[in-house]
C-alpha cells in the first residue's frame, strides 16, 4: 500500500516536470532507443537505493540500497559508453566507460563483503539488525 | 543474419516470384503495426520496465528476503539492459558478481534475521512520506538533468558494436585496441593497468579485512545472541518440528536457533 | 532457418520469430526429453551397481516407460502448499531454477554454429546463469517454513561459496589457451584429432579437467556433494516440502545443469563437436565441399557433442551410486583447500606451458592448417578485425523471454 503511495506521489510530482519534456520525441517502439532512456532507468535505480538508504532501518535493506544507487550510476556509464545507443553525430565515451563500470562492479562487491561483516559483528553485539538501536554514543 | 532485433520491413514485392501464391497472401502481414516494431527497444522497454519496478519494490517491501529477490530481480534486469548496450562482458560481469553477491547477502538476511521481530523491521509512515516526497523531487531532478543536454535525446543510430571483452582486457593490462570514439584527442588514450593492480590489491585487503572483522571472537561474556538462544524455551523447538500446519512464529523461531545452532560449525 | 523462410516470401519478423520459437521448443525437448532419458538411466544404473534389476515392467522388457509413467503420476499428484509457508516465494523458486539452467543453454553450442545465441562472452555467461539456480533453492529452503529445508538451503549458500572459486578458475585454463570467451571459437580450436583436445594440451590441463569435474558435480547438488537434498539426513532437504509438477520442475532443472555442465566440460576440454577421429572430414565432407556436406559435417559434430554430454551424465551418475555424500566441512575443504590450490597451480603452470610451448603436448598433431574458422581474433594483424563482429553478432539479447531470446542461429553454411 504505501508502495502505492509512493509511486503515485512521485507521478504526481512528476507531472509537470514531464509535461515539459519532450519525452517521446522518440518512439520508444519503431526507433532505437537512446542514452537519455538508459538515463530515466539509472535515475531511478539511483533514487530508490537513495530511497532504501534513507528508509529501511534494517541494516541490510541500507545495504541494498548502496548497492541500488551504484548499479544506477553504472547504468549511466554503460549507457555513454555505448556506440548503439549514441545519437547521430554526438560523442561517445567509448570503452573507458565500460572500464568504469566493471571497477565499480568489483569494487560494489569489495564493499558489500565490508558492509556485511559490520553487519555480522553488530549483530553479535546488539542481537538486531535494526540500525536505529545503534545509538550506544548517543551523549 | 545482421540481427533479427533491428529487421524492417522486408519488401515483399521483390520476392514474389520465388512463391507466388504464398507470398501475395502474405503480402498483407507486413502491413500489420507489429511489422515495425524495432525488437531491440522492446526489450529495452522490458528490462528497463523490469529493473525500475523492481527497484520500487525493494524500496515498498518490508521483509528483508522479498527484499533482497526483489534486488535480485532489479540486478538481473540492469545485466539484461548491458548486453542490450552492446556491454557484453560487464553484463555478465553483472550477473555473476552482483547477482551471485547478493546471493550471499540474502543468505545472511535469512540466517540473520530469521527470528520473527527482525524479519520485517516497519519504518513509520511519517518516514514513508518523507522518503516519497524526497524521492520524487529528486527524481525529477536527475531526469530534467537528463533532459537537458540535446545529445543525449535524439534516438541511437542502432549500430550495433564490435565485442568489447577483447579490448576490455587489453585495456585492463595497459593496451588499447579498441577503436576510438569519434571526436577523441589523438594521444589521450590511457591504459588501466595501474587501477587494475590497485583493484586487486583493493580487493585482497578486503578479504582479509572481511574474514578478520567477522571472525568469530573468544569472549568471556556471552553474546547477547547466546543468551537469547539459551533462553528460548526448549518446547519452542520441540513444537517447530516441520509439519505443515506450524504456526509462522513457532516455525521463525524454531528456524532461527537451529540455523544458528547448525550453523556454528 | 530464417533466411529459408524469408526465402518463402514470409516478412522477416514471422520469419524471425518461427525460428526463434522452433529454437526454443528444441532447446526445451533437449532438456525434458533428456530428463526422461536420464531419469530412466539413472534408475537402471543404480540398480545395476546395487545389485538389483531397476524397472522392467513398464513399457516393455527394460521399462523403458518408466520415467514417463513417473512424470504422468507426478502431473495427476495433489499440489501442496505449507500453511507457514512464504507463498510467493514457494510458488517462484522451481521457476527460478529451472529458468536459470534453461537460460544457459542459450550460449552451449551443439555443433559448430548450432547455438541459440552467440555470444562472445559465452563461457562466462554460462557459470553466472548457471550459478543463478543456487537461487531456486536456497528460495525453496527459506520459503518452505522447514527446518529441514532451510537446512538444505544453508548448506547450498555454504557449498556455492566453495566451489564457485575453484570453478571460475578452471573454466578460465581454455579460455586462456583459446584467446577468446566465445565458446564456438574456443571448441573450433580443438578441430581435428583427438590430441588437439584441450584435455590433453599439456598435464596441466589433464589435472585441471578433474578439478573442474569435481567443481561440476557440486555445482549440480549431485551425490557426493547432495548436502541440500541429504535424503538420509534432511528427509529431503530444501524440496522436503514440494510435490507434483513443482517438484518435477526442481528434477528438470536438475538433469538440465547436469547435462550443461557436462556439455561444458566437453566444449570446453574434450574437444566439443571435434571426434577423437575427425570422421567427417577423412569421409572428404566439410564446409567447403557443398552445402549438404556442411550438414553432414554438423550433423556428426552434433552427435559428438550429444555424446560427450551423455558420457558425462553417466559418469556423474556412476560417481554417485558409489561415493558416499561429504559432510559439509568436507565439501568446503575439499573446495576451497584443496581445488582451489591446485587450480591455481594447475592455472600457472598451463600459462607458462602455453607462453613456452604454445602448440601443446602434440604440436600440429593431426591438426590441419587453416582448418580453424573464423576466430575473431585471427583478423588481419591479429587485431580485432572492424569487419566481422558486427556480422557475426546477430544480436545482444539475453534474459527476458525465452522465445526471443533462442533464435538458433544456424547459419546458411559457407
Amino acid at each position: 500500500m504505501m508502495g502505492l503511495v509512493l509511486a503515485t506521489a512521485s507521478v504526481a510530482s512528476l507531472a509537470p516536470c514531464l509535461a515539459t519534456i519532450p519525452l517521446f520525441a522518440v518512439n520508444p517502439f519503431t526507433e532505437p532507443v537512446g542514452v537519455v532512456h538508459y538515463l530515466i532507468v539509472g535515475a531511478v535505480l539511483f533514487t530508490a537505493g537513495i530511497a532504501c538508504m534513507t528508509l529501511k532501518r534494517n541494516a541490510l535493506g541500507i545495504l541494498m540500497g548502496i548497492e541500488l544507487v551504484l548499479n544506477g550510476a553504472n547504468i549511466n556509464f554503460v549507457a555513454f559508453a555505448s556506440p548503439y545507443l549514441r545519437a547521430e553525430g554526438a560523442p561517445t565515451l567509448g570503452l573507458d566507460g565500460q572500464v568504469v563500470a566493471l571497477f565499480v562492479i568489483l569494487l560494489a562487491a569489495a564493499e558489500a563483503a565490508v558492509a556485511l561483516a559490520i553487519t555480522l559483528n553488530f549483530y553479535n553485539n546488539h542481537a538486531t539488525v535494526d540500525v536505529d538501536r545503534a545509538d550506544d554514543l548517543k551523549g | 543474419m545482421t540481427g533479427m532485433l533491428d529487421m524492417d520491413i522486408i519488401d515483399i514485392s521483390t520476392l514474389t516470384h520465388v512463391v507466388p501464391p504464398l507470398a501475395t497472401t502474405l503480402a498483407a502481414l507486413p502491413a500489420l503495426p507489429i511489422a515495425g516494431i524495432n525488437w531491440h527497444s522492446v526489450l529495452f522497454l522490458l528490462f528497463a520496465g523490469l529493473a525500475c519496478g523492481f527497484a520500487i519494490a525493494v524500496v515498498a517491501a518490508d521483509n528483508v528476503v522479498r527484499m533482497a529477490l526483489y534486488l535480485v530481480f532489479s540486478l538481473g534486469a540492469t545485466a539484461g539492459l548491458f548486453f542490450l548496450a552492446g556491454a557484453e562482458f560487464i553484463g555478465a560481469m553483472q550477473l555473476m558478481i552482483y547477482v551471485g553477491g547478493t546471493l550471499v547477502l540474502l543468505v545472511f538476511g535469512v540466517m540473520l534475521t530469521a527470528q520473527a521481530p527482525l524479519v520485517s523491521i516497519k519504518p513509520s509512515s511519517s518516514d514513508r512520506t518523507l522518503t516519497a516526497v524526497a524521492g520524487a523531487s529528486l527524481l525529477s531532478l536527475l531526469l530534467t538533468a537528463a533532459f537537458s543536454v540535446d545529445a543525449w535525446r535524439g534516438p541511437g543510430v542502432g549500430v550495433v558494436p564490435a565485442p568489447s571483452a577483447t579490448p576490455l582486457g587489453m585495456a585492463l593490462v595497459g593496451v588499447r585496441v579498441d577503436e576510438p570514439p569519434a571526436g577523441t584527442p589523438v594521444g589521450g588514450r590511457v591504459g588501466y593497468m595501474l587501477p587494475f593492480e590497485i583493484v586487486s590489491v583493493h580487493l585482497l585487503v578486503v578479504l582479509v579485512g572481511a574474514a578478520y572483522l567477522a571472525r568469530a571472537k573468544r569472549r568471556r561474556t556471552p553474546r547477547p545472541i547466546d543468551a537469547l538462544a539459551s533462553a528460548m524455551p526448549v518446547e519452542t523447538v520441540a513444537t517447530a518440528a516441520p509439519v505443515a500446519t506450524m504456526a509462522p512464529t513457532g516455525r521463525s523461531a524454531g528456524g532461527a536457533k537451529s540455523a544458528l545452532v547448525g550453523g556454528g560449525r | 532457418m530464417a533466411e529459408f523462410l524469408i526465402g518463402l516470401g514470409l516478412p522477416g519478423w514471422v520469419a524471425w520469430s518461427i525460428a526463434a520459437l522452433v529454437a526454443a521448443v528444441l532447446l526445451l525437448n533437449v532438456i525434458a526429453g533428456g530428463a526422461l532419458v536420464f531419469i530412466w538411466a539413472e534408475r537402471k544404473i543404480a540398480a545395476r551397481i546395487q545389485d538389483r534389476l531397476g524397472p522392467t515392467r513398464t513399457g516393455g522388457r527394460f521399462g523403458w516407460l518408466q520415467s514417463l509413467a513417473d512424470g504422468i503420476k507426478l502431473l495427476a499428484k495433489e499440489d501442496l502448499m505449507p500453511e507457514g509457508a512464504d507463498g510467493l516465494l514457494f510458488r517462484l523458486a522451481p521457476y527460478v531454477s529451472f529458468c536459470a539452467s534453461f537460460c544457459a543453454f542459450i550460449a552451449l553450442p551443439f555443433a559448430f554454429d548450432v547455438v541459440g545465441q552467440r555470444l562472445n562472452v559465452g563461457v562466462f555467461f554460462v557459470v553466472a546463469v548457471l550459478g543463478l539456480e543456487v537461487f531456486g533453492v536456497i528460495l525453496a529452503g527459506y520459503a518452505s517454513a522447514s527446518k529441514w529445508s532451510l537446512f538444505g538451503a544453508m548448506r547450498e549458500a555454504a557449498q556455492v561459496v566453495s566451489y564457485e572459486v575453484p570453478l571460475g578458475m578452471c573454466v578460465v585454463v581454455p579460455v586462456m589457451l583459446a584467446g577468446t570467451m566465445d565458446l564456438v571459437t574456443i571448441g573450433e580450436k580443438q578441430a581435428g584429432w583427438m590430441s588437439s583436445w584441450y584435455l590433453f594440451h599439456d598435464p596441466f590441463t589433464f589435472i585441471i579437467f578433474w578439478v573442474y569435474v569435481t567443481c561440476a558435480v557440486a555445482s549440480v547438488n549431485r551425490a557426493p556433494f547432495d548436502l541440500a537434498e541429504a535424503e538420509s539426513e534432511l528427509v529431503a532437504g530444501f524440496h522436503t516440502e514440494y510435490s507434483g509438477l513443482r517438484w518435477s520442475f526442481f528434477f528438470m532443472a536438475e538433469y538440465g545443469s547436469m547435462f550443461l555442465v557436462s556439455g561444458l566440460a566437453a566444449v570446453l576440454f574434450l574437444g566439443g563437436w571435434n571426434g577423437p577421429v575427425p570422421v567427417a572430414r577423412l569421409l572428404g565432407f566439410s564446409d567447403g565441399t557443398g552445402e549438404s556436406a556442411a550438414y553432414v559435417v554438423r550433423l556428426v559434430g552434433l552427435a559428438n557433442l550429444m555424446g560427450k554430454a551423455t558420457l558425462g551424465v553417466l559418469f556423474m551418475m556412476w560417481i554417485r551410486w558409489t561415493l558416499p555424500r561429504l559432510r559439509i566441512d568436507q565439501v568446503m575443504t575439499t573446495c576451497l583447500k584443496y581445488c582451489t590450490p591446485i587450480a591455481a597451480v594447475m592455472f600457472a603452470g598451463a600459462m607458462f606451458w602455453q607462453l613456452f610451448l604454445p602448440g601443446g603436448l602434440f604440436p600440429g598433431w593431426g591438426r590441419p592448417a587453416g582448418e580453424i574458422r573464423e576466430g575473431w581474433l585471427e583478423g588481419p594483424g591479429g587485431l580485432p578485425a572492424a569487419a566481422s563482429p558486427a556480422e557475426d553478432r546477430s544480436s545482444t539479447v539475453t534474459g527476458g523471454d525465452p522465445v526471443e531470446r533462442a533464435g538458433l542461429a544456424t547459419r546458411s553454411p559457407r
